[in-house]
């Protein structure tokens, strides 16, 4: 099969990933696209490694992987937190830092 | 200025290098350290010695009396030209060619000032011990008065003109904590700032004249900047002339900075002694007459010198006139006399000698003067005006003995010590002009009558005390110093005449210059003795019957401008004080306003921008990473831009 | 011994204390204040053996030179040494510091913040002082210069009066903004010393012999005059010392005025002139000129304040006209006066300032003028110390500042005489404020509010304030009487100083035997 194929997949899946960031409001989706997101980088480093017959790109897939694991726990708890104080999942929502 | 006299004789000032300090000689700097170390005894020690306090402040001063009088006796023993001494003690400071030691000179002039400081000094320190008796400050008061000995003896006996500023401006702090010694009281602090800050305009002189002479001859020290002053330039020693004489103005209280001088009455009346008589005042007088080798190559200088005196010699009488505070009476008669002393020493080779010896008659008598009015004061209540007092002669015998000393030597009347020094100097005059000569009789006119009014409005009349004064003669400890000074106001003349040869003495340091008279010496003692007469004779026909208590107010516009000062407050304040504060208000709100508040504006403007720009950050998330997202485009449409063709 | 570092050693003492300090736990406030003094004091003993050690005879610039490899590759390194300019002001700050700690042992409690944290920044301070005055490498001299910047922000900003926030910030941007300037200027001297040595450096006695086209060093100037004017300051740059002196703790006003605003002059005397022979003597009239007014403006708004902190801010905005004055004529004698009176200023300024505090601590932190009078007559030793920091500060004959004025003067007479008779005109005004100032606190009746019998009369000195306030009052005494000790170190660095400018003083008008002796 035509690696090329996946290269076009992730860029989808990264677009898809990209617009559900800018244009969804509820955190939990945002960060499911952020995800979506970095996955989409991850099939393009194994594609990329496929492709060039090298292991580098594999390596750096599971760094992200890690990367995205770490990203997954802090988001989540920072998400759960301002869930509770605010009763609100909506990312528009908190604007104390704003200006 | 056209002498009106030929020369007759003439003697050059000695220029001989100082001789090695040797015997007795080896202990100057001892004539200083004694009174300074009873100063920072007394001024450090806090309330411990408080009762030996008024001991050591006497016992420093008269012990630096002492060895002054056993090195005069010493130098008397020497030839002329072998009564110079000189001593270093250490190097001062140094830079590039700039290299000033402690140094001091010790010869005929500086020996005077040392006698006349320390013995006039020594007796005012032993009225103190009653006058101040019952101060609670008192032993501070002794640590002050120690410290202006001290000041003014190594002004003295300095070497050099820097180290002659250091005792030129210990003088100005001794007189500035001694006038505001009563510091709760408000118009004596305000008295002592006003003589400092006067002082220091003349110490501009001072400075500037230093500098001058170190750029212009590269020493400060007398024997250098004199050795070479022929050499300088007519105008740089016209400028070094008259700086000189502005540092003089401030000190002595000479036209026109004579104006902290009554207001310096605010102090304990032996202060208005020590800086009447021997110190403060008489250092201007010293600082010409040992500039001598540059006043007598500037006529200018020299003329300004003359002219500030005249100026002074009659204002100072006039106001002396009008004065109701029998201190500020003598305070007036003080710049008078400096006036003659200043007149003198701007005559040249043939005032110089006169001057000096003015000013020693003159500390004599006026010390005596002030002491006996501070007699008067401490049985009268600490009162002053004369108005409400009369007819004390008989309450205070020895007081009034002693004033009446003083009075016929300042009147000048023979044989007292004002008329051998007061004459002379009238005669001196007029070998020079006939105009100044003419100012020195009438000044001496006035004086006559001033004395007088004080004499008749004191002692004399009707008593128009206050109900609560019960007028007392003084303890010992204050008549015993009176009734020296009294038999010095009445001999001191006639001794330095005729035993101790003032002339022949000075002379080695100040040059002498004698010039034919058109009038016969006699004829012009007749003449100012006359005119002192009328003047004694037209106080004692006012004052003759009643006083009023309460001052005229219906009288010259001369007694109008005397009993202000001449106006000099109301002049300085239109001069320099109100133009100063303005200045610096309008500064301060410049600094404010302009200067500050360009900076705080220039940090407004940033924050104002920044406070737009902050705006774009508008809290939603979204739009930030869509700016991202846009932002990552153009970045690979610029680097594909680039790239690709 | 004679390898020892000297220089390091001093300036790591006091850094040790502060961590100690700052180990201890924060009940400890009088452990931390006692610890503190006993490590100034080891740096201040320190500091005394190597002066003993300077050889004034020696012919190097720099004595106690050290130097460790830091970053090669620009060409910075750890060279630390000193000449005698830098030694007098290694020891004026040496011996401030625990005159400081001393006299202010009660500026802060645990209200105001954490009493070990106050002492610490002081010793920290301590250390970069140390580290700017014997810096022999440029850029090593450029971070103590910013460094400083740390301490001294943290000082005004948590442990000062009301407006501490405001002062703080303004001193440090504008002392940022300069230091901003002066990074421009090294980097452009390390390009300019690279094209000319082949390899860039920062090496201070390298740069030196650097020679530049005028344009380039006349800009390089710049950058560094920037940094060092406003640090001075001189006018018009002065406007955050006022702020920054009113709203800091005495202490801090002290190590503030006192040593950190030598910096400038040091700086200008040590960088600009030998670095920028050219530029210097290019632009001495400008500086000359804002030296001139800053003397004149800063004693006539010193005369129109109501504050006393404020007042004697804007007084050594004047003193420092006086010194950048007697740096830019470029003579020996102005050059060392200027030094002189760098020490004697920062004396001289401790002096006022901490008998200021001493006032404010009894008077409710107070620092207006119209809520003292007559304390002469409640505290009399208390309102002695002020006269003698008052006469101290108006450069009366016979105390140190007055040697330094008067060098300065005549220095600056040798070359411009009507300038030194306008600035000479600064010390009437001097005069005028400083008696004024004294009149007003110290004179007259007093104030119902500490009078005798009220709620808080006022008390006279404390053994603890005597003891600190006793080494000014002793130093500013000595070296106006016998200045010897610091001038012979002073000279030869000035001289060396004027070789790399290559000018001379002008001889006396008339030399003759008898004269120039």
């Amino acid at each position: 099969m035509n690696p090329e194929n996946y290269i076009i997949l992730s860029g989808l899946l990264f677009t898809i990933g990209a617009l559900g960031v800018m244009i969804r409001r509820n955190a939990i989706v945002v960060f499911m696209s952020i995800e979506l997101m970095l996955n989409a980088a991850n099939l393009a480093f194994v594609s990329f490694a496929r492709i060039n017959g090298t292991l580098d790109g594999q390596v750096v897939a599971f760094f992200v992987m890690i990367v995205a694991a770490a990203e997954v726990v802090v988001g989540l708890a920072i998400i759960v937190t301002i869930f509770r104080t605010r009763r609100s999942a909506s990312i528009d929502e908190p604007n104390l830092l704003k200006y | 200025m056209i002498g009106t006299g030929a020369v007759v004789a003439q003697t050059a000032p000695l220029l001989a290098p100082l001789n090695a300090a040797t015997g007795i000689f080896q202990y100057i700097w001892v004539l200083i350290a004694l009174p300074l170390a009873g100063a920072i005894i007394l001024l450090t020690t806090g309330s411990l010695l408080k009762r030996w306090g008024h001991i050591i402040g006497v016992a420093t001063v008269g012990v630096s009396a002492i060895l002054g009088i056993i090195m005069l006796l010493e130098m008397m023993g020497r030839s002329a030209d072998d009564r110079a001494f000189g001593q270093t003690a250490f190097t001062w400071v140094f830079a590039g060619q700039f290299d000033v030691d402690v140094a001091f000179q010790l010869d005929q002039l500086s020996m005077v000032f040392v006698l006349l400081i320390t013995i006039v000094g020594t007796l005012i320190h032993i009225y103190s011990i009653g006058y101040m008796a019952h101060d609670p400050d008192r032993k501070r008061f002794f640590g002050f008065l120690n410290l202006f000995i001290a000041a003014m003896l190594l002004l003295v006996l300095a070497d050099n003109y820097l180290l002659l500023y250091v005792g030129w401006e210990g003088v100005g702090l001794a007189s500035y904590l001694l006038i505001g010694f009563w510091q709760y009281k408000n118009s004596a602090a305000a008295a002592a700032k006003k003589a400092f800050v006067i002082n220091r305009v003349g110490d501009v002189g001072l400075s500037l004249a230093i500098m001058l002479m170190f750029v212009t001859f590269g020493s400060v020290t007398f024997s250098s900047v004199f050795a070479n002053a022929g050499e300088a330039s007519d105008s740089t020693l016209t400028w070094i002339g008259l700086l000189l004489l502005l540092a003089a103005a401030g000190k002595s209280a000479q036209f026109p900075l004579q104006a902290w001088l009554l207001d310096a009455m605010e102090g304990p009346t032996p202060v208005s002694a020590l800086i009447h008589a021997a110190t403060m005042v008489t250092a201007g007088v010293y600082l010409i007459v040992r500039s001598n080798a540059i006043y007598d190559r500037t006529v200018f200088a020299a003329t300004a010198v003359v002219v500030v005196g005249v100026i002074t010699m009659i204002i100072g009488a006039i106001i002396g006139s009008a004065k109701d505070d029998i201190k500020k009476a003598l305070a007036g008669s003080t710049m008078s006399q400096i006036g003659y002393m200043v007149l003198a020493a701007g005559l040249g080779p043939i005032g110089y000698v006169f001057a000096i010896f003015h000013l020693l008659t003159h500390g004599v008598f006026k010390a005596n003067l002030f002491l006996s009015a501070g007699s008067v004061m401490h049985g009268m209540n600490n009162g002053v005006n004369m108005r409400r007092f009369g007819a004390l002669r008989a309450a205070m015998i020895i007081t009034f003995g002693a004033f009446t000393a003083g009075y016929l030597a300042i009147i000048g009347i023979p044989p007292f010590s004002g008329f051998y020094s007061k004459d002379k100097i009238i005669h001196a005059a007029f070998e020079q002009s006939n105009i100044v000569g003419i100012a020195g009789v009438l000044a001496a006119g006035i004086t006559g009558f001033y004395m007088t009014r004080m004499i008749v409005m004191t002692f004399f009349g009707k008593a128009r005390w206050e109900d609560d004064a019960h007028p007392h003669e003084s303890p010992p400890v204050m008549t015993i110093p009176l009734i020296i000074l009294g038999f010095g106001s009445a001999f001191t003349g006639m001794a330095l005449v005729y035993w101790g040869d003032i002339e022949t003495w000075l002379t080695p340091v100040t040059g002498l210059e004698e010039r034919e008279l058109a009038i016969p010496t006699v004829v012009l003692e007749m003449l100012t003795l006359a005119t002192v007469l009328v003047g004694v004779g037209v106080a004692i026909w006012i004052y003759r019957r009643s006083v009023p208590i309460e001052p005229p107010q219906k009288v010259s516009v001369l007694t109008v401008a005397a009993r202000q000062n001449m106006f000099d407050d109301a002049i300085n304040d239109v001069v320099a004080v109100r133009p100063t504060w303005y200045t610096a208000r309008f500064l301060v709100w410049f600094d404010n306003r302009a200067v500050d508040g360009f900076v705080n504006g220039l940090a407004a403007a940033v924050g104002g921008v920044s406070g737009r720009l902050r705006r774009i950050q508008t809290g939603f998330t979204r739009t930030y990473a869509l700016v991202m997202v846009i932002g990552v485009l153009a970045v690979l449409t610029a680097l594909g831009l680039v790239m690709l063709p | 011994m004679s390898n020892f570092p000297w220089l390091t050693t001093i300036g790591v003492i006091p850094l040790i204390g502060a961590v100690v300090v700052m180990l201890l736990p924060r009940s400890k406030g009088l452990l931390a204040k006692q610890l503190a003094l006993v490590f100034s004091l080891i740096a201040l003993g320190m500091t005394i053996a190597m002066a003993l050690q300077f050889d004034a005879d020696v012919t190097d610039p720099f004595q106690f030179s050290e130097s460790a490899s830091w970053i090669p590759a620009l060409g910075i390194s750890y060279s630390v040494g000193v000449d005698g300019i830098g030694l007098v002001l290694i020891g004026l700050a040496a011996t401030l510091v625990p005159v400081v700690i001393l006299a202010g042992w009660h500026d802060v409690d645990e209200e105001l913040g954490s009493v070990k944290g106050y002492f610490a920044l002081i010793l920290v301070l301590q250390t970069l002082m140390i580290g700017v005055f014997a810096a022999t490498d440029v850029f090593l001299f450029y971070v103590f210069f910013e460094a400083m910047l740390v301490p001294i922000y943290f000082l005004i900003g948590r442990y000062g009066g009301p407006q501490r926030a405001y002062a703080a910030v303004k001193f440090l941007i504008y002392s940022l903004v300069g230091g901003l300037f002066m990074l421009a200027s090294l980097i452009g001297l390390y390009v300019v010393s690279g094209r000319q040595l082949g390899e860039g450096t920062f090496d201070f006695l390298s740069l030196v012999g650097l020679e530049m086209d005028s344009t380039t060093q006349r800009l390089l100037f710049l950058g560094f005059f920037f940094a060092f004017a406003i640090k001075a300051p001189l006018f018009p740059f002065h406007t955050w010392l006022p702020d920054a002196a009113k709203e800091s703790t005495p202490g801090t006003a002290v190590l503030l005025i006192g040593v950190l605003d030598k910096v400038g002059t040091f700086g200008m005397i040590r960088y600009l002139l030998p670095i920028f022979p050219e530029a210097s003597q290019f632009y001495a009239p400008v500086v000359i000129a804002m030296a001139v007014i800053g003397i004149l403006y800063g004693a006539l708004v010193a005369l129109g304040q109501n504050d006393m902190k404020r007042l004697f801010a804007y007084s050594s905005m004047s003193h420092f006209g006086f010194i950048a004055l007697g740096i830019f004529v470029f003579t020996n004698i102005g050059m060392s006066g200027s030094v002189l009176y760098m020490v004697a200023h920062g004396l001289s300024t401790a002096a006022v300032f901490l008998v200021a505090g001493f006032l404010m601590a009894r008077r409710g932190g107070s620092s207006l003028i119209s809520d003292y009078g007559g304390i002469s007559k409640v505290a009399p030793v208390l309102a002695g110390f002020l006269l003698f920091a008052a006469l101290s500060s108006l450069a009366l004959p016979g105390l140190a500042s007055f040697l330094g004025e008067f060098m300065v003067l005549l220095g600056t007479f040798q070359i411009y005489p009507w300038v030194a008779v306008v600035a000479t005109l600064g010390i009437v005004f001097t005069a005028a404020y400083v008696l004024r100032f004294y009149q007003r606190t110290a004179t007259g009746p007093v104030p119902a509010a500490y009078a005798p019998g009220s709620a808080h009369p006022m008390t006279d000195v404390k053994a603890r304030e005597v003891t600190a306030l006793a080494p000014l009052v002793l130093l500013t005494i000595v070296l106006g009487v016998f200045p010897t000790p610091a001038l012979d170190v002073i000279n030869p660095a000035v001289e060396w100083t004027q070789q790399t400018l290559g000018v001379v003083d002008p001889p006396p008008q008339i030399d003759t035997p008898g004269g120039g002796q």
